[in-house]
């Protein structure tokens, strides 16, 4: 097996033209412009397209047009550029074009830093864009899984004709580990719905426009059917050390990396401690977590962002127990030590709703 | 017995059966310029033999359901967006012919940027921008079109110079782009001026079957039910107020022989009605200061359609993906498969079993305890090669056979500033690669050992770059090795490898990396064959350097 030590926003570049993947429009943004930059050199290399477009409008826009014309496609950004492409993901939804978008995340609303932040969980996972449609939304937290999680979300793009996001934060995006790529390329698949500019596809539409509402809401129940099929057959996640965990931490991305180490750090100090780390944001694994709430009382979520993930779990558990949160934001990320702080903190205090958000310090009280 | 003397077009359908309600009549009202020009265009694409290749890429406007009627590829694109949405699909089939129908909302407000842009690379498609001076769809608001003193119902005392600003005239604005091989505007009222635009909208599909790159006609279009008139009066009211202030012509032409000069504009008719409502506008010649560039070179041929094929096969190695040996596996796209849904099937499973503890001997035996498993963190000034330090201890550990992961600091630091980054290296799973206990700090400046030094665990090894660092850190839970990087890095020939004189005296003093995985680290990292045969000289010196510094200490 012959790794290669490579950044994770590199990774998704390779991964992503080993799945098929011919066509990248972008604008460059920190913390994200190496998927711009390592687009640049390998998608001419291999024969595809590479431009860097007017604004992260224009650039999503191409993606809608790239996809129409049955292409695998890419684009990559962070939170700001993510906002202004939301008009275009949500035209992506209501035509169901397949196409893959990287967020890696920075810190903030508005001009922010370029921290690693989780900030855009809301903007990806429920929406963000009008209308009732949802992404498919995959949270690797390795440069190895940058890799395996963009190949992922071609293949998923294309099952669903959905776009497919691959949400990352500042770190996971920046770092480097071995990445063990797939030694073959892939043939991307040829898609008889699109418009390819000949004979065999010309009489397709690609549209999202019903006029009629009776035939609107027929294309949002169609929309509702699959992301029910999506749910109940693409939940992905980790669980580490819960089978007899009296807390369980859940968190993605960067913070799950920590969150483990946590977990190994409270179990060698006698705290059953365990890991869940959903890997598919949307769908949500919802099922898994109320499961091991019937052995589970106490949980923790750990996120680099204000409360957006934590919805979710109290959602999957809320009817049986109340779950703790502990959020930094800003660029700052917990560490370890910070976070075994928590977990002792928390289990020492009755089960309740706690909350603590950007202490001072870095340490916690609930 | 009887012949057909006029039919649709083949690239019209002859039943809109894409449409609710009556499925023979187009939805677009009585007068309405959209209907002709939807006809002058199929019939275009009829003749010159592209219906199988035509895309056309619809707005948001009327002619958002031009998909009912044209039987091509149909894409409908998100409001203005359409010259991006065009490109999206023109980069992806070269071979197509891609036309983007716009309106004056859609293309000049909204869609503002897309058109210039899209206009300014060249892109090889052909825009048809009509042009009726109003938001036709929506009920009659104001667009950057409409003319000063026009009443609209967002502008219902009239467009004025103060609020709204003028007019926004395209074809005059695109032509001060070089790009674009083609600009020209006419109009729809009379049989003329209805001849011209049916002949531009001939060259403009046709400079796209010939590759020479962006094309657009404007095209002046009544629009009867939203300006309240019959369609005899809005003729009229087109000719006589938008004629003036848009006037038809060619506003680019590299297509033309060099030679071709002059051009034929049409004279703005202003205020002398008489021709106009005979519909004869009248033609002068006039030299076209804003027409045909004689200086211009011809068009280079397009560089859009000529594109790389490249073999499936060859994909890995130009992504510089190594093949491993595996005999005996099977080959092709069996094996393809199975390695990609191996990669799919993502950790289903509900527990996963706690990581293998220490494996003794894992490290090396030459490397000491408190050496092994390492949280390293290494820091200094912007410049100081921080970065690349890191990337070859990981590399190298990555080559020695253990766990690695290397996270920067990034962004506007990087340059000027601190520069930090965390590595490292593990038998283990890593989970965190935050490093926020260092139990190694190399420290290349004075800054960054006051910053990192209260971190690090008890027992520490600390090496610094004394060159930079006068006083040795102040803490006696830790083990310091001072290193005069800089120094030694200058007497080797450049100051720059200071951060290699610093690898080397970690190899030396915890030997956790060989000489051998480092120096095929930077083999790897380093592409200036020069710059390797010094970094390796910078290595040797430094462990040097420490091996002579502890065999002082031992005498």
């Amino acid at each position: 097996m012959s790794k290669e030590l490579i950044k994770g926003n590199e990774a998704i570049v390779k991964a992503a033209i080993l799945a098929g993947c011919r066509a990248y429009f972008g604008y460059p943004i920190t913390p994200a412009s190496e998927i711009a930059e390592a687009a640049a050199y390998y998608f001419p290399t291999v024969g595809g397209t590479f431009l860097q477009a007017e604004s992260e409008v224009a650039s999503i826009n191409m993606i809608y047009g790239a996809s129409s014309a049955g292409l695998r496609c890419m684009t990559g950004s962070s939170g700001p550029g993510i906002s202004l492409m939301q008009e275009g993901i949500s035209y992506l939804a209501g035509s169901e074009l397949p196409c893959v978008i990287a967020d890696i995340m920075r810190g903030g609303p508005g001009l922010g830093n370029i921290g690693p932040e989780q900030g855009d969980y809301n903007q990806m996972v429920k929406g963000g864009g009008h209308g009732n449609y949802h992404n498919i939304v995959l949270a690797p937290n390795s440069a190895q899984e940058m890799c395996d999680l963009t190949i992922l979300a071609f293949e998923l793009a294309d099952k669903y004709r959905n776009p497919a996001v691959v949400l990352a934060d500042g770190y996971i995006g920046q770092m480097m580990e071995p990445v063990d790529f797939p030694e073959t390329a892939q043939e991307a698949p040829v898609k008889d719905w699109a418009a390819r500019g000949d004979a065999a596809t010309r009489k397709n539409v690609i549209t999202s426009i019903y006029l009629s509402h009776e035939a609107l809401e027929q294309h949002e129940l169609r929309l509702a059917e699959k992301y029910r099929r999506i749910r109940e057959s693409e939940v992905r996640y980790e669980a580490y050390q819960v089978s007899d965990a009296e807390i369980v931490l859940v968190g993605y991305g960067i913070v799950s990396r920590v969150l483990k180490s946590a977990v190994d750090m409270a179990r060698h100090y006698g705290i059953r401690a365990g890991l869940f780390r959903p890997i598919t944001l949307f769908p949500f694994p919802t099922q898994q977590l109320a499961e091991i709430s019937m052995s589970t009382e106490r949980f923790l979520t750990v996120e680099l962002s204000d409360g957006q993930l934590v919805d979710d779990v109290r959602l999957a558990i809320s009817r049986r127990h109340p779950c703790d949160f502990y959020s930094r934001m800003g660029g700052c990320v917990p560490s370890t030590e910070e976070v075994f702080d928590v977990i002792r903190s928390t289990i020492s205090h009755p089960a309740e709703c706690n909350e603590a958000m950007a202490v001072p310090m870095g340490l916690h009280a609930v | 017995m009887y012949t057909i003397v006029q039919q649709r077009p083949d690239s019209i359908y002859d039943l809109f059966e894409r449409k609710d309600g009556d499925q023979h009549v187009t939805h677009y009202c009585p007068g309405c310029g959209h209907g002709v020009i939807h006809k002058m265009i199929a019939e275009c694409l009829d003749d010159l033999g592209v219906q199988d290749r035509t895309i056309l890429v619809s707005p948001v406007g009327c002619s958002v359901f031009a998909y009912y009627y044209f039987d091509v590829g149909n894409v409908q694109a998100p409001h203005g967006r359409a010259p991006a949405v065009a490109t999206g699909i023109k980069r992806s089939r070269p071979g197509s012919i891609v036309l983007s129908y716009q309106g004056d909302g859609d293309l000049a407000a909204i869609g503002g940027n897309e058109i210039l842009h899209a206009a300014n690379r060249g892109e090889d498609i052909t825009v048809f921008f009509v042009n009726n001076a109003i938001y036709g769809m929506t009920g009659g608001q104001m667009a950057p079109t409409s003319l000063l003193g026009q009443k609209t119902t967002t502008s219902p005392f009239g467009r004025t110079l103060q609020n709204e600003g003028y007019p926004m005239r395209v074809c005059e604005l695109l032509a001060a782009l070089e790009a674009p091989v083609y600009l020209e505007r006419t109009a729809i009222f009379d049989s003329k001026n209805n001849m011209r635009t049916r002949k531009a909208i001939r060259k403009a599909i046709q400079n796209q079957i010939d590759g020479l790159g962006f094309s657009l006609v404007e095209i002046l279009s009544p629009c009867p039910t939203i300006w309240k008139m019959t369609p005899q009066d809005a003729r009229k009211w087109l000719n006589e107020n938008m004629i003036p202030y848009y006037k038809p012509g060619v506003y680019r032409d590299k297509t033309a022989p060099p030679t071709k000069s002059i051009v034929t504009l049409q004279a703005a008719s202003g205020s002398s009605s008489a021709a106009s409502e005979a519909g004869q506008t009248p033609a002068t010649k006039v030299p076209a200061d804003n027409a045909v560039e004689p200086s211009s070179p011809p068009p280079a041929p397009s560089r859009r359609t000529a594109r790389k094929e490249v073999p499936l096969v060859e994909v890995p190695s130009l992504l510089g993906i190594r093949a491993t040996e595996r005999p005996g596996e099977t080959s092709g796209s069996a094996a393809l498969l199975g390695n990609y849904n191996e990669r799919s099937r993502f950790f289903d499973s509900t527990v996963s079993p706690a990581p293998p503890r220490s494996e003794a001997g894992f490290f090396p035996s030459t490397v000491p305890e408190k050496y092994q498993n390492p949280q390293i963190k290494i820091a200094g000034f912007g410049g100081q090669g921080v970065l690349l330090l890191g990337e070859v201890l990981a590399e190298s550990g990555m080559l020695s056979g253990y766990r690695v992961s290397w996270l920067p600091s990034y962004g506007p630091e990087m340059r000027g500033g601190t520069a930090h980054c965390h590595v490292r290296l593990s038998q283990h799973e890593i989970g965190s690669p935050l490093v926020s206990r260092p139990t190694i700090l190399l420290s290349l400046n004075k800054p960054s050992l006051l910053k990192f030094l209260p971190e690090a665990t008890p027992g520490a090894l600390i090496i610094y770059n004394s060159s930079l660092i006068d006083e040795p850190p102040v803490r006696d839970d830790i083990e310091t090795v001072p290193l005069s990087a800089t120094e030694i890095a200058e007497k080797i020939g450049s100051p720059k490898v200071a951060n290699m004189v610093m690898i080397g005296g970690l190899m030396a003093r915890t030997h956790l990396l060989s000489k051998e995985t480092v120096f095929a680290a930077i083999d790897a990292l380093v592409k200036n064959q020069a710059l390797i045969e010094l970094n390796r000289r910078a290595i040797e010196a430094g462990m040097q350097a420490v091996l002579e510094l502890e065999a002082v200490l031992q005498s």
